[in-house]
């Protein structure tokens, strides 16, 4: 290829406050490319493209798109070269229309001319045959709708570079074949593509180039054709890693544990979040929940936690009925449960605090006295921090300081410190580099064999189907099917997400 | 009953552009409780300069440029300075009750020019005057009334149908995104919380030039207030706001007219009956249900691009 490259990032450095998220950083994408752009979290891939937008502005380095330097000082002049970022949160006005939120920031008539816009968005939609409702607002999209209207918003524009931070998080395995086809066709039509995501498999079937960062430093540029998985694991971390998670032979007879009876919940939008759901956790078991972003996962967690009411239904705890109850009457009733919510330093943990007093949080009400006793919950964190091998300068940093893992650990050492018999997760590897998560993964298996039930939302379907014992699909706040891990695929699970209904039986039980 | 319609309307005009005035600055994502502070400034200078001038439209340009010179100050602390917009706004209104009673000490129980008084008479719209009811709402007042329901009507057109009015918007319903369109966050934020001060300043106005042309001390007596609350009833539509204006207008006098009915009220509690109102209306305004009559998204919250 010795063409202009659309992208050529050179040296690029960039650091907030002490942190170096970027350093001396290289990039070339061509026209008519899909390029992968590959690292674990925080490996500065979002920082990188950020400044390709225009949201950040490099320490140093030069940017040259179309062999042109570029010097952005705002988004504004990063879409005037033609460079479109779809974000991984969508940036999208969600009480505006489809229309709306595409001219929105474009320069034009005074007033907006409805009709016209509607013609122009049609347009643009067949040439990429992309389906977008410009009249339906943002607020009753599914995610993959608004996906779609973030590429048609961004090809309004004029864009030729595309920039997509992790699309395919949040979309059911059909919603990416769509995306893909779609990313294949502006391909075609001789855009450049640049794809940011960690799903390994993604990047082998989509892209032509992968480049690979580690710890804010370009490691690689790279052929697709000319590399295997492992040794992209390996460029990722900087070591190899066994990327077998284990999984023990299932349980002789797992005992019920805790049984959901018709269970529904209203949300306080006065939506349906839950809607007539059974199921039931066995001891010694590692349940997952699969299901499209905001299925009712968390109206799910917390309902069991006794941190939702419920409208309807019952959920018995070794046979007793504990709907209804507060966080505090389950633990007076004797009920040990351990709970990870997604929102880890917003619920889970005081972030301010330090590890010694998040622990004795989940405890001190078995403390007699109106003083804490510190000493006793330095312990319990020491031997925490030593079993988990949580790395923290020392027992008096405010958790807020450590990385997304350690924290994860501190909430999962509390939790598995209590001697609970069943441990409900809600995203527990979310935003944990590679190694963290198979610890993590690690840790709950551990649980199982000392005869824990153990609920585990997830987002990665490989993952909860090597983990996992049964896999549980919720769509649109309804269980869609029940599934066996050990021999259910993908694509069934992908099917389920979408709300097709179990065709083998074994559904709620 | 025609009179008490056309009173209504003229108490509810300073609370109009109030509210309007407020409707563009939460729109564009500025809580600025300051709209006290903002209708006294407007009150004060619109007065001095009418008072000094005898020149009405210079008095109204006047005001306007001090309401939006007390936003001024309120846009360079919370947008440049990212302060807390609550404490600013706050502080605002106390800046501007004590910048009226310094600038209008000498002037207390002055009055307003004549050539101010004749420009500010009541003009009578013909035919529309003769309609039942509505011909008393619509026709018979002075031309600041007018230029009310013109600010309304424009504002709606300017809000809805305008790529401005769209962008606007977009800022305060989701910053971060109108910004990733290109849209200039500073420059919009400025404008609107400037604009929507200046209409503050011209309630003011009203209140000293119009409601009482005579100057007296603190004319505004929580009006400002009023207004923040109407702007939640209002659902931060400018046709709304004028409903309710108008309902707060009508309830402010009603006491007046049940007593010059002969009924019985104690003026304490004839004083009240707004401010009840106001608690009801809020409390009403929080339990809503269409996400568009929701509060906008980014109201109150600080924007940096940088943040992480």
């Amino acid at each position: 290829m010795t063409a202009t490259p659309a992208i050529r990032m050179e040296n690029i450095t960039k650091s907030f406050g002490s942190v170096t998220a970027n350093d001396g950083i290289n990039l070339t994408v061509y026209n008519g490319e899909i390029h992968a752009l590959l690292g674990e979290n925080g490996a500065g891939k979002s920082t990188l493209m950020n400044m390709l937008s225009g949201i950040y502005r490099p320490d140093s380095g030069s940017v040259r798109v179309n062999g042109e330097p570029v010097n952005f000082a705002s988004p504004r002049d990063s879409i005037k070269k033609g460079i479109g970022m779809i974000h991984q949160h969508f940036k999208l006005v969600d009480v505006m229309t489809a229309a709306e939120n595409i001219i929105l920031g474009r320069r034009g008539g005074f007033f907006t001319k409805e009709a016209s816009l509607i013609k122009r968005i049609a347009d643009i939609s067949d040439r990429y045959g992309l389906d977008v409702n410009p009249r339906k607002k943002v607020y009753e999209m599914s995610v993959g709708e608004k996906q779609t209207l973030e590429i048609v918003k961004v090809l309004y524009r004029g864009a030729r570079i595309l920039i997509m931070d992790e699309p395919t998080a949040v979309l059911t395995p059909q919603e990416i074949d769509g995306l893909f086809r779609i990313i294949r066709n502006m391909k075609e039509q001789g855009c450049a593509v640049v794809i940011i995501t960690h799903k390994l498999n993604e990047v082998m079937e989509i892209s032509d180039r992968i480049t690979v960062l580690r710890r804010g430093r370009s490691v690689d540029t790279i052929r697709t054709e000319d590399v295997e998985i492992p040794a992209l694991i390996e460029m990722m971390v900087g070591r190899k890693v066994d990327m077998k998670i284990r999984r023990e032979a299932p349980p002789v007879e797992g005992k019920e544990l805790l049984r959901l009876d018709r269970v529904t919940v209203v949300d306080s939008d006065r939506k349906v979040a839950l809607d007539g759901v059974s199921f039931t956790l066995n001891t010694s078991e590692i349940l997952g929940v699969a299901g499209v972003a905001g299925s009712g996962q968390k109206e799910l967690c917390e309902t069991i936690a006794g941190l939702q009411s419920a409208e309807k239904g019952r959920i018995f705890f070794d046979g007793k009925n504990i709907l209804g109850k507060s966080p505090r009457e389950i633990i007076r009733l004797g009920i040990r449960m351990g709970f990870i919510p997604e929102d880890r330093l917003g619920m889970g943990l005081v972030a301010s605090m330090d590890i010694v007093r998040n622990i004795i949080l989940k405890e001190y009400q078995g403390q007699k006295g109106i003083v804490l006793k510190r000493g006793f919950g330095a312990e319990k964190a020491r031997g925490i921090i030593e079993r988990l091998d949580i790395q923290t300068p020392n027992l008096t940093t405010p958790v807020s300081k450590l990385s997304g893992g350690n924290i994860q650990k501190v909430l999962l050492g509390r939790e598995i410190d209590s001697d609970p018999k069943a441990l409900i997760t809600a995203y527990p590897v979310r935003g944990l580099d590679i190694g963290a998560s198979y610890r993590i993964y690690d840790l709950l298996n551990e649980q199982k064999s000392r005869g824990v039930g153990v609920i585990f939302i997830g987002e990665d379907l490989d993952v909860l189907l090597e983990l996992c014992d049964r896999v549980l699909v919720l769509s649109g706040g309804k269980i869609t099917g029940i599934v066996d891990a050990r021999r259910a695929s993908k694509e069934e699970i992908g099917f389920l997400m979408a709300g097709g209904t179990h065709m083998r039986g074994g559904g709620g039980s | 009953m025609s009179g008490f319609l056309a009173a209504a309307i003229v108490a509810a005009t300073p609370l109009l552009f109030a509210t309007l005035g407020e409707v563009i600055a939460e729109k564009s994502g500025s809580l600025n409780l300051g709209v006290e502070g903002m209708m006294l400034m407007g009150a004060v200078i619109g007065f001095t300069v009418a008072y000094g001038t005898g020149n009405p439209a210079a008095a109204m340009i006047a005001a306007f440029a001090a309401g939006g010179a007390g936003a001024f100050i309120f846009a360079i602390v919370t947008v440049s300075l990212q302060a807390n917009q609550v404490v600013t706004g706050l502080t605002l209104t106390i800046f501007g009750s004590g910048f009226s009673s310094f600038v209008g000490d000498r002037m207390i129980g002055q009055s307003v020019p004549a050539s101010v008084l004749k420009f500010f008479a009541p003009i009578d719209i013909p035919l529309i005057g003769d309609i039942p009811f509505v011909g008393s709402v619509l026709s018979g007042h002075d031309a600041f009334v007018y230029l009310g329901y013109v600010m309304v009507i424009v504002l709606s057109i300017y809000l809805y149908r305008t790529r401005a009015g769209l962008n606007m918007r977009a800022v305060g319903e989701n910053t971060a995104a109108a910004d990733a369109s290109g849209v200039n966050i500073t420059l919009y934020k400025y404008a609107h919380i400037i604009f929507g001060g200046g209409l503050c300043g011209l309630g003011g106005a009203y209140l000293s030039l119009v409601t009482v042309p005579i100057w007296q001390a603190d004319v505004v007596t929580g009006r400002g207030w009023i207004a923040v609350a109407l702007v939640i009833f209002a659902s931060w539509n400018p046709i709304k706001a004028f409903f309710g204006a108008f309902l707060f207008g009508a309830l402010s006098i009603l006491g007046l007219r049940l007593q010059s009915m002969g009924i019985h009220i104690s003026q304490y509690l004839v004083d009240l009956f707004p401010y009840a109102a106001t608690i009801v209306i809020v409390i009403i305004g929080t339990h809503k249900n269409r996400k568009e009559d929701l509060p906008p998204g980014n109201l109150s919250e600080p924007y940096s691009r940088e943040n992480r």
